[in-house]
């Protein structure tokens, strides 16, 4: 195989499990991820951080995993897809997604719910033009936009109280 | 929520998609998979001198590099309606991407790495990439006369000719109108853009083989693999799993026979998994010129409709003809028009192969005929709703005389969109409204076989071979057995994408799967119906007639039992299930120009109201409605979104979409960058969907096939909208603000 590719040893918290592993240092966050921890649910689309296809949210900041080197990530905090559902339960966002129609073919849910979520983090009553500019960087050809908003603005209004 | 049909339960297959645990093609797990990398060249025209693996076979990891050396001679062809595309290029590639070799390595690194390093030796030649270019005398020819023995016009770029027509043709001369508007329109090429791109993986099975793929249509797939390989249907496999967008583009075989034979030669899996720049290489929608003469009496309505278009189509052919053909066909649009002349070609170019995209043919011709039918409107001083609902056919009218009669209160949708668009209310400067009718046929033949299994608890499994790929048509084939089966939502599975299991399905395609599959569906509820019947008759003692089986419900009398109840008893100590099998045929008619007429017509009418910044050009879509004639909604959530996604996909392609070819042939815009789709910062201020709902459509329960009719009519009712703002006519798209702003400028 390529050994003389230059691998590196990083580690991560992923989803709150910490993980040792050696990368090779070209690799970008999404190739370890889908293909060393076998976390496909970030998906692979343009490849330079146009889709939002791969976001991911990494020391609580979402970056699209594309344009990050593993070797970057190492001592750092990631949160990806695989994260927000625990113990087969939906979490509040993911369940409005579902309820408004948010979904269609789902390639690009992933990167959207990611990037809803760290959102609703930052800001957790945010306005329709606050969501809209949140998820600019996430593209649906489906063109669920409407509905992804609308699940968002419900879930920030239930939570809200 | 509601489960039955009718209500808008959430979509079957939601959970893993908003989880991240749905498996597409590209995160199959096959840890022995062998990776693919194709080796292209920079340039779409080139004549092949020799190719050269030595170096590339030296990376660590690399296994072999297939050439077409390595293929069969003459080397197998395809393609859905000539079979004129090889596995890889031979002797002269024909377009920018188009595959000349493929290496498969142990990773995608050596894989990348060794395609690099492949030596291609090859001499650029000039390369035709817009129609002018192709239909000049002397034009170098795509594909040389041998690939079309015997057809006169294989001497040409001109792939075929499609004519229509109907009235005298005297009919259609200028002097029998009381004005005649006369134009010429462009449709730029652009792609489908599909967020997952298409991915491929092949392995032995046995002595067969089994190939996964994200296309639409796994049983045509089958049918190429088994010819190609020389193998019998039963030994090739077909999986597809729910597609992430599709759009058309992955209606038909791409690198499937390449990934096959590279498999074989293996001895093991491989996959190829594209890139986004290499999808925009494999598909895209053909671009079009299109001449429209437009007869009109002072009254508004049509004397005649003359239209000649030309589609840019690729190099092979795909399913573009098709398009061409299909696309055309209903281009005098909605309307009585007593005299047409329809002819469009296909005209082959070194450029992409175009296939299928929604709307598949239609947007193009539509754009010029609603948009001259808006100039004619303005010459005429009739206002544009109302020109168009003067000549608009009504239900039963034989509009396009030997096909299918106008099946839809037409005028209802058209009324509702014009009220939603406050149609003739005063508006703010600098603002315009447009409005636009835009039709489809649906599927002119189809063939959709399914099982259904009620099991002895009473929960269902459902056998479709229809893709779902973000249309929905898994929920909604689960709502219908639900439905009639008197199974909770959650308990009905279908299963889908897999030839070795699930029965025939011609394709997922023309927006058919409600009305074809859906139906099926519904034939092999009743069946198992049939049998509850007889099941009931003998556990009550009564004659089988005065049993009623519907919905859910056995009706014994005045007695309502639930389904599993008398499945229960039924079925006895044995236990066992009932099995019912479904039959949709569409059938074929030789006499047809189509080889089929319409099982039904998609209609839409969309109305704008666009702001125009005249500093910059830029239009801003303040209001966009859009109104589908769709039958019955058997998910009206589902319907909603399918047609707010047809109607931004429309205004990508009227407002930022589209290709850049270079002199060499290549797309100067290749990726995400580059070429622009409508982001969440890109929508109308406002999108206002609705639907006209009689229940007057040939699918279960009344409903029509739907989600292609919402992008049709965008791109004029948005020029129109323009138009009324500023009085500026544009006829070439995309509305880009440099083009509106040069319109303005050079305003007479
Ligand atoms: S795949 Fe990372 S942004 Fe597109
Ligand atoms: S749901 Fe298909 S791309 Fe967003």
């Amino acid at each position: 195989m390529n050994d003389d590719v230059q691998r590196l040893p990083i580690s991560v918290t992923v989803n709150g499990d910490e993980r040792v592993l050696e990368v090779a240092v070209h690799h970008t966050l999404l190739d370890v991820l889908r293909d060393d921890l076998a976390l496909t649910g970030s998906k692979e689309c343009c490849l330079v951080g146009e889709c939002g296809a791969c976001t991911v949210i990494l020391d609580g900041r979402t970056v699209d995993a594309c344009l990050v080197l593993a070797v970057e990530a190492d001592g750092t905090s990631l949160t990806t897809i695989e994260g927000l559902a625990s113990e087969g339960r939906l979490s509040p966002l993911q369940a409005a997604f579902l309820d408004h129609g948010g979904v269609q073919c789902g390639f690009c849910i992933p990167g959207q719910v990611v990037s809803a979520h760290a959102l609703l983090q930052d800001n957790p009553h945010p306005t329709r033009a606050d969501v809209d500019e949140g998820i600019a960087g996430n593209l649906c050809r489906c063109g669920c936009y409407e509905q992804i908003t609308e699940a968002i603005l419900r879930t920030a209004e239930a939570s809200g109280r | 929520m509601n489960d039955r049909v009718g209500g808008s339960p959430r979509r079957v297959g939601g959970y893993g998609r908003v989880t991240g645990e749905q498996e597409y093609v590209a995160d199959i797990a096959a840890p022995d998979a062998l990776h693919v990398k194709l080796v292209t060249l920079d340039c779409a025209r080139a004549r092949i001198v020799s190719i050269d693996t030595t170096d590339a076979e030296r990376i660590p990891g690399v296994k072999f590099v297939m050439t077409p050396a390595y293929l069969p001679t003459p080397i197998p062809r395809f393609g859905p309606q000539f079979e004129d595309r090889p596995i890889l290029a031979v002797g002269e590639t024909r377009y920018h991407g188009e595959p000349v070799a493929a290496v498969a390595a142990e990773t995608k690194d050596a894989a990348e790495s060794a395609a690099r390093l492949v030596k291609v030796e090859y001499e650029a030649l000039p390369a035709v990439v817009t129609l002018a270019a192709a239909l000049v005398d002397g034009a170098p020819l795509v594909q040389g006369p041998e690939v079309r023995p015997g057809d006169p016009l294989s001497t040409t770029n001109v792939l075929r000719e499609h004519r229509v027509g109907w009235g005298e043709p005297e009919a259609l001369e200028a002097d029998k109108a009381d004005l005649v508007i006369e134009n010429v329109y462009d449709f730029p090429m652009v792609t489908q853009f599909a967020i997952e791109p298409h991915a491929f993986m092949a392995a032995p099975d046995g002595d067969g083989i089994v190939v996964w793929s994200t296309i639409q249509h796994p049983n045509w797939l089958q049918r190429v693999l088994s010819r190609i390989l020389g193998l019998p249907l039963s030994k090739v496999r077909v999986l597809s799993p729910d597609p992430g967008g599709a759009f058309g583009g992955k209606q038909h075989a791409k690198y499937e026979p390449l990934v096959a034979m590279m498999a074989l030669r293996a001895g093991r899996p491989v996959r190829l998994v594209l890139t986004l720049e290499e999808t925009f290489q494999a598909v895209r929608r053909a671009a079009a010129t299109i001449r429209v003469r437009t007869g009109f009496h002072s009254d508004g309505t049509f004397v005649f409709q003359d239209i000649a278009a030309d589609y840019l189509i690729g190099a092979y052919a795909d399913i573009a003809d098709r398009v061409v053909g299909k696309g055309s066909y209903p281009g005098c649009g909605s309307y009585r028009v007593p005299a047409a002349r329809i002819l469009a070609r296909s005209v082959l170019s070194h450029t992409t192969p175009s296939t299928a995209f929604r709307g598949f043919g239609a947007p193009q011709v539509n754009w010029a005929v609603e948009s001259n039918i808006d100039a004619g409107a303005v010459a005429l001083g009739i206002d544009p709703l109302e020109l168009r609902l003067r000549n608009l056919a009504r239900r039963g009218d034989p509009f396009i005389p030997f096909d299918t009669p106008a099946d839809g209160d037409w005028e209802q949708a058209a009324r509702r969109a014009a009220e939603l668009i406050g149609w003739g209310t005063p508006l703010m400067p600098g603002r315009g409204r447009g409005i636009a009718f835009g039709i489809k046929s649906g599927p002119t033949t189809g063939l959709s076989y399914s099982t259904v299994r009620l099991l002895a608890d009473g929960s269902v499994v459902v056998y479709a071979g229809t893709s779902d790929m973000g249309q929905g048509a898994r929920t909604v084939l689960a709502q219908i057995a639900a439905d009639e089966l008197g199974a909770p939502l959650e308990w009905v599975t279908v299963v889908m994408g897999d030839t070795a299991v699930v029965p025939y399905d011609q394709q997922t395609s023309a927006s058919r799967s409600t009305v074809l599959m859906g139906n099926s569906v519904l034939h092999a509820c009743r069946e198992i119906q049939a049998r509850l019947q007889s099941m009931a008759a003998r556990l009550y003692g009564v004659e089988e007639s005065t049993i009623v089986v519907e919905r859910g419900i056995v009706r014994v009398a005045d007695l309502e039992v639930p389904i599993p109840d008398v499945l229960v008893r039924g079925l006895g100590r044995l236990g066992g299930e009932l099995i019912g099998i479904g039959e949709m045929r569409k059938e074929a008619d030789p006499e047809h120009p189509l080889g089929g007429s319409a099982a039904f017509f998609e209609f839409n009418c969309t109305a704008i109201e666009a702001e125009v910044d005249r500093e910059t050009g830029d239009i801003a879509v303040i209001r966009h409605v859009t109104v589908s004639d769709v039958g019955k909604a058997l998910n009206p959530l589902q319907v909603r979104m399918q047609d707010d996604g047809a109607a931004i996909m429309g205004l990508g392609h009227t407002l930022m979409e589209h290709y850049i070819y270079d002199d060499a042939g290549r797309i100067r815009n290749l990726g995400a960058i580059d070429y622009r789709i409508p982001t969440s910062m890109d929508l109308p201020l406002e999108l206002v969907s609705d639907m006209i709902e009689n229940e007057d459509g040939p699918g279960p329960y009344g409903s029509k096939g739907m989600s292609e009719g919402a992008l049709i009519p965008v791109a004029a009712a948005v020029a129109a909208a323009v138009r009324d703002a500023t009085g500026v006519v544009i006829r070439d798209l995309p509305l880009t603000p440099e083009r509106v702003w040069a319109a303005l400028r050079d305003r007479p």
